[in-house]
């Protein structure tokens, strides 16, 4: 390897490349080599940083200054100013919102000062098609630990020891995971990585898919190890085509290295890995239905029992893990369970990593410890809400989970304490709402999701969303009745307990916590037919203000002739007409039409 | 609907239909990458499909249907994915379809322009939820939209 003397690691993960990152880096190749630079400075394109708000991201080693919001415009500063001179370019670095002070390293931006990251740790820093970096970043020496010096009865010991729950959302134990499926007879079983990461909102998975693959590929070696499986396959999302192109090469430099495929690091142990395309399905997130989509057939859940560990891929004992559960396992034995479980709660062990996105002035992710309260992360690494307004309320958990309101920001976040509130951990998408947020919207949009992906299989699912959808839609149109709620809890309750999967059994959530917590938004839609966060737009009304010219575009544009008034003169909106379109809030140019 | 496929797609069928011969679990990435080759799945295709690799043609037709990837009518050059995910709904995702669909003039029966230059289609989470609201344009993702960003972006594509 060549000897530089300085590193410009560029991220090239999906939030920065959407922000231009290929440009920055184009740029950045034709002024090293105009400068002659090429020779001494090595470019590095990383994965995600997991602050995509700042992105493109690019930070320069040795002294690990951290630039954002990065234009190709800026690059030639850059290399003149910084890489030449040795000075740093101060306008572009991260300033800290209201107190503008500007940030000179990574490690100093609120962002990432009380972040935890174990898992996160490699992205962004290394180069995600280099095998030789991952490495250098002590990668592969768990696979190597566990292959040559513990038996798979120890390593599934170990597992049990980390307390780790599974990062995909339900929080089983994945070591007790792994002890049924060891124990289930038969030459042949299967690892299985669930990558179909379908929350909205939720975006871990994809970025240590981009940014870290081979921690992916090691974890799940290692799984097979100790369950005695001898093939794998990685259920990834079409969506994500930079994970899956990222994936096969790190598989193809694991195989070619010796480190997957046939008779690993000498020791005798086989380990062939698969990637499958996902087409498209939420419900495919379920492990009954990934198995049965991955088979080729439509991925529809099953009942259980038998449960994978006994009877899953082509009813063979399988064992089915999330992306960042799989990415956990080699720092784990790396550093051995007790280390491992000296973080976190209780019974919640280890870290966990948070996608921040919503009303928010940090979006990103965030990898923190277990127990941490919610007003730290949104507060304090997130930056607070966009424009000082009003918080209101944090999804938590994608189509599954719940909202939470400001009174549960200072309760410690594990599993427990947020089934418990009403939530659930889901993938860890984090979705924070200000006050322009309407809460019976927000569980409209659920249900939207969760009806539309409903696989049809099952009544409670397939009808109780459908009906409870058309009420939702109903409150917000004005049209909702005494006893609405009532009949919402009833349903949403009957759908918990009677749907097949956890698509269906989950997804009365949205609804029961927002009830919960905001119930007086669902009365006030319904009794007084008022939107109090002025978003359902048939419960508006639209009125002009005296900023009125009496251009009469707007009387020209309304459809249903709802607008009268002279010329020059102010206009006014038949109410008993007026269908609420928008059309001439948009048309006119003195912004004297309001909405309220 | 004219007969699109030329003869080189079909013996490009061809040699997907070998390639997988035999291999099992493979009727999903067979119809991926079908669908590549001919930009949706024709009836002739999935017909096809069904007796070299001896399903049922129902059977064909409930696995196309069922996943939200694969297309039985003919789409646009350029694939509009618009996010309505969590975060980019509440960012403001819809006044970003609507200027999309103004712009082209569909609405959310009419989904490809009659040209064929452009299919909008709308996807629950593309993981850019830090840029929200956000679209991908074939492979590109764009973020940080505004209803009046969106004419431009789309111009380039043409």
């Amino acid at each position: 390897m060549a000897l530089v003397r300085a590193h410009v690691l560029i991220c090239t993960g999906t939030g920065c490349t959407a922000s231009g990152a290929k440009n920055v880096l184009a740029r950045f190749e034709d002024e090293l080599k105009a400068k002659s630079l090429d020779k001494e400075v090595s470019l590095v394109e990383t994965g995600c940083h997991g602050f995509c708000e700042g992105g493109p991201l690019v930070i320069i080693y040795p002294e690990g200054t951290f630039y954002t919001r990065v234009q190709p415009e800026d690059v030639a500063e850059i290399v003149e100013t910084h890489l030449l001179k040795g000075r740093i370019v101060e306008r572009l670095l991260y300033k800290v919102p209201l107190s503008e002070e500007e940030v000179p390293t990574y490690e100093e931006i609120p962002f990432y000062k009380k972040q935890h990251r174990l898992v996160l740790k490699n992205c962004g820093h290394i180069n995600p098609d280099s095998l030789e970096e991952y490495i250098g970043a002590d990668g592969y020496e768990g696979l190597a630990k566990v292959l040559l010096e513990m038996t798979p009865q120890q390593v599934v010991e170990e597992m049990k020891k980390t307390g780790l729950r599974g990062r995909g959302g339900g929080g089983f134990p994945t070591g007790m995971k792994w002890m049924f499926c060891a124990a289930s007879p038969g030459p042949k079983k299967y690892v299985i990585c669930n990558a179909d990461e379908g929350d909205p909102g939720a975006f871990m998975d994809r970025s240590l898919l981009e940014g870290d693959p081979h921690a992916i590929l090691e974890g799940m070696a290692i799984c097979g190890y100790a369950i005695g499986a001898d093939e794998g396959y990685i259920y990834c999302r079409a969506e994500y085509p930079l994970a899956i192109r990222r994936l096969k090469g790190a598989i193809a430099q694991a195989e070619e290295a010796g480190l997957l495929g046939e008779n690993i690091l000498g020791t005798g142990f086989n380990f062939t890995l698969h990637i499958k395309e996902g087409a498209g399905a939420f419900v495919c997130g379920e492990e009954t239905a990934l198995m049965a989509s991955i088979e080729g057939k439509r991925g529809m859940p099953r009942p259980r029992p038998p449960f994978p560990a006994v009877k899953g891929l082509w009813e063979k004992p399988s064992n089915i893990n999330n992306v960042e559960t799989f990415a956990n396992i080699p720092y784990i034995f790396r550093v051995g369970a007790e280390k491992y479980a000296e973080l976190g709660t209780e019974k919640s062990k280890g870290t966990k990593v948070f996608a921040l996105t919503g009303k928010i002035n940090n979006t990103g992710l965030a990898e923190v410890p277990m127990g941490i309260t919610m007003r730290e992360i949104i507060f304090e690494i997130g930056g607070g809400i966009i424009d000082n307004k009003k918080f209101k309320a944090v999804q938590i958990g994608g189509p599954s989970g719940g909202c939470l309101p400001d009174s549960l920001l200072d309760t410690a976040i594990d599993y427990d304490s947020l089934i418990a509130a009403g939530a659930m951990m889901g993938s860890g998408g984090l979705v924070v709402m200000d006050e322009t947020t309407c809460m019976v919207d927000v569980a409209k949009f659920f249900l939207n999701f969760t009806q539309a992906e409903s696989c049809g299989k099952c009544t409670p699912c397939r009808e109780g969303t459908k009906r409870m959808l058309e009420m939702l839609t109903a409150i917000t149109e004005g049209r909702g009745e005494k006893g609405d709620i009532e009949k919402l809890e009833k349903l949403a309750v009957s759908i918990r307990a009677g749907a097949l999967c956890a698509l269906g059994q989950t997804a009365p959530n949205p609804i029961l916590s927002t009830l919960r917590y905001f119930r007086d938004e669902y009365e006030a839609h319904i009794f007084d037919k008022k939107c109090p966060a002025g978003v359902c737009t048939a419960l508006l009304d639209y009125t002009i203000t005296d900023g009125c010219k009496g251009c009469g575009l707007c009387k020209k544009v309304c459809p249903v002739d709802a607008i009268s008034g002279e010329l020059k003169g102010l206009h006014n909106i038949d109410q008993s007409k007026c269908i609420k379109c928008g059309a001439c809030q948009e048309k006119c140019p003195f912004k004297a039409i309001v909405r309220a | 609907m004219v007969e699109l496929a030329t003869e080189a797609e079909w013996k490009q069928l061809d040699e997907l239909l070998d390639s997988y011969r035999g291999k099992k679990g493979s009727v999903i990435p067979v119809l991926q990458q079908a669908q590549e080759i001919f930009g949706y799945l024709p009836k002739d295709v999935l017909l096809k499909i069904s007796q070299e690799m001896n399903i049922p043609i129902s059977q064909v037709f409930g696995i196309v249907t069922f996943y939200a990837q694969f297309h039985l009518e003919p789409r646009g050059k350029n694939i509009i994915r618009s996010c309505q995910g969590t975060a980019c709904h509440v960012r403001g995702a819809k006044a970003v379809l609507k200027a999309i669909q103004n712009k082209l003039g569909l609405d959310d029966k009419n989904v490809t322009t009659s040209d064929l230059k452009f299919t909008v289609e709308n996807v629950a989470c593309i993981g850019a939820c830090g840029l929200a609201p956000v679209f991908m344009v074939n492979d590109d993702t764009h973020g940080r939209l505004t209803p009046e960003s969106v004419g431009p972006i789309l111009d380039s594509y043409l």
